[in-house]
């Protein structure tokens, strides 16, 4: 499962290395990768490319089709049939996230508490981004 | 700057381990400080803390921060409602930073209701951090960091809260949600306006399987309706709002006589406080008049709610209350003036 940029894959030590070293060598690795992960990601999980993949911690549900771009959990706004309170006609991504989350052998994961985002990594390919160690410093 | 810190306060109120009693004010909508200050004499001493809005609904008003300000200087603890919709990192770390320094400790953090349904719906919309990532912020700051790592010195002594709505769905998944935002730092927590008393039941089973309960105080939220009119709207154009029919069918009945609507209104509150008094793992209640601060008296005195600071403060502050009670009383029907004498006897 490599959808995800935070999933506990564990890249070597030696790979993030290499990628701080050379970082053109990564931006180059993004230009080949960007638009395989952004068409992807977007047909099968409606990808808004925030650059810190969680997918896989939300249910497999982006939590960036949220209005409000809610990482943490539904707002306190969801409508009684499961709708968003914005977009009326759009099922809420939590509920869904939430439905789908009950599969997955990981579901807990979805209790884990989401740091802010850094937003200037909107854009970006979050594969590359967890290769390179680019969203470690969100950890706060 | 002469600012008379208020005697008794939230945090104090919820450690005591008696039910505590808060309010929501509405927010001014003039340059007028004495529209505030009259709205937090009307329940000031019926409550331990006066909550103050920000931007409810996505329409503009006074300021949080301000109106809470002016409270401090009135002796009346405020619990600051902090919302992500008009502000970014920035700004909410200046705003809570400035808010401790003029006396408001007690930051309630909210993601804050979407600007589509308020009065400028072509906003550009925030919402940088989310609630718990806002609840993460506080605490951070109350341990002296900014969010960049930089020092803050001296930290500010914030006492942040949170809110949780057990009548929107995910049903299953609010006492989790409700656990994460303990887990995030949230020290208090107020509900949404609860009708519907056997969804809010079935939210604090779950809340107490998960011990939630024993962590931090809960205080369950009520409001009395003021007409039919009201009941509709809040059930059919309030996301998140569940008005069961039952509840809007007495308020129909009760006519359109001013008198007898609002009665109605208060008797449905007091009810629904009773019905809630009998489930375990709460704290006190939140009164969210709506606008009506007039009833928040009327209320406390008919469903015998007492703020923390009276019972604990002793000869005086009772008889602040029993004095603010006493119009109240006077207003009620028989049998509430009865109850209310029981209850002092």
């Amino acid at each position: 499962m490599a959808f995800s940029a935070r999933i506990r894959l564990g890249v070597p030590g030696g790979v993030r290395r290499f990628f701080r070293r050379h970082p053109r060598l990564a931006r180059v690795l993004e230009i080949a990768v960007l638009p395989v992960e952004a068409a992807s990601k977007k047909v099968a999980f409606g990808c808004r490319m925030c650059g810190q993949c969680i997918l896989h911690e939300t249910g497999m549900t982006c939590p960036m089709g949220c209005p409000k771009t809610l990482r943490n959990g539904p707002c306190g706004g969801v409508r009684m049939n499961g709708h968003c309170e914005v977009v009326p006609e759009m099922m809420c991504v939590w509920v869904k996230a939430e439905r789908r989350s009950r599969w997955l052998p990981w579901r807990a994961a979805i209790v884990r508490i989401q740091p802010a985002l850094d937003w200037s990594l909107q854009g970006s390919s979050a594969w590359v981004n967890v290769l390179a160690g680019r969203h470690e410093k969100e950890a706060s | 700057m002469n600012r008379p810190a208020p005697v008794f306060r939230l945090a104090e109120a919820l450690r005591s381990g008696l039910p505590v009693v808060t309010c929501e004010i509405a927010s001014g909508d003039g340059a007028d400080a004495g529209d505030i200050v009259r709205r937090a004499h009307l329940v000031r001493d019926h409550v331990d803390a006066v909550n103050v809005p920000d931007n409810t609904a996505g329409i503009v008003h006074l300021s949080a921060l301000a109106a809470s300000a002016l409270l401090v200087r009135e002796g009346v603890d405020p619990v600051m409602h902090v919302t992500c919709r008009d502000r970014n990192r920035l700004a909410l770390q200046s705003d809570l930073l400035g808010a401790a320094t003029l006396g408001v400790r007690n930051v309630l953090c909210l993601t804050g209701d979407h600007m589509v349904h308020g009065d400028h719906p072509d906003a550009k919309p925030v919402f940088d951090l989310d609630s718990l990532q806002l609840l993460v912020l506080a605490n951070l700051l109350r341990g002296g960091r900014y969010m960049s790592g930089r020092e803050i010195v001296p930290a500010p002594d914030l006492f942040p809260g949170a809110t949780e709505n057990p009548f929107a769905p995910p049903y299953d998944f609010r006492p989790l949600r409700l656990m994460k935002k303990i887990e995030a730092g949230a020290r208090f927590i107020q509900t949404q306006i609860t009708f519907n008393v056997a969804r809010f039941a079935a939210f604090m089973e779950g809340v107490r399987d998960l011990g939630l309960d024993r962590r931090v105080p809960i205080l369950a939220g009520v409001a009395p309706l003021r007409s039919a009119r009201a009941a509709r709207y809040l059930q059919e154009r309030v996301p998140g709002m569940e008005v069961p029919d039952a509840i809007v069918r007495r308020m129909e009945q009760a006519g359109p006589d001013r008198t007898r609507r609002e009665d109605e209104g208060i008797r449905i509150c007091v009810e629904i406080i009773d019905q809630l008094r009998d489930i375990k793992g709460l704290a006190g209640f939140h009164l969210m008049p709506i606008r009506w601060e007039e009833a928040v008296g009327e209320i406390a005195s008919r469903a015998r709610l007492l703020p923390a600071r009276a019972s604990l403060l002793g000869p005086f502050a009772a008889a602040a209350v029993d004095d603010g009670g006493a119009e109240g009383r006077a207003a009620a029907d028989g049998s509430a003036l009865q109850r209310a004498r029981e209850h002092r006897a």
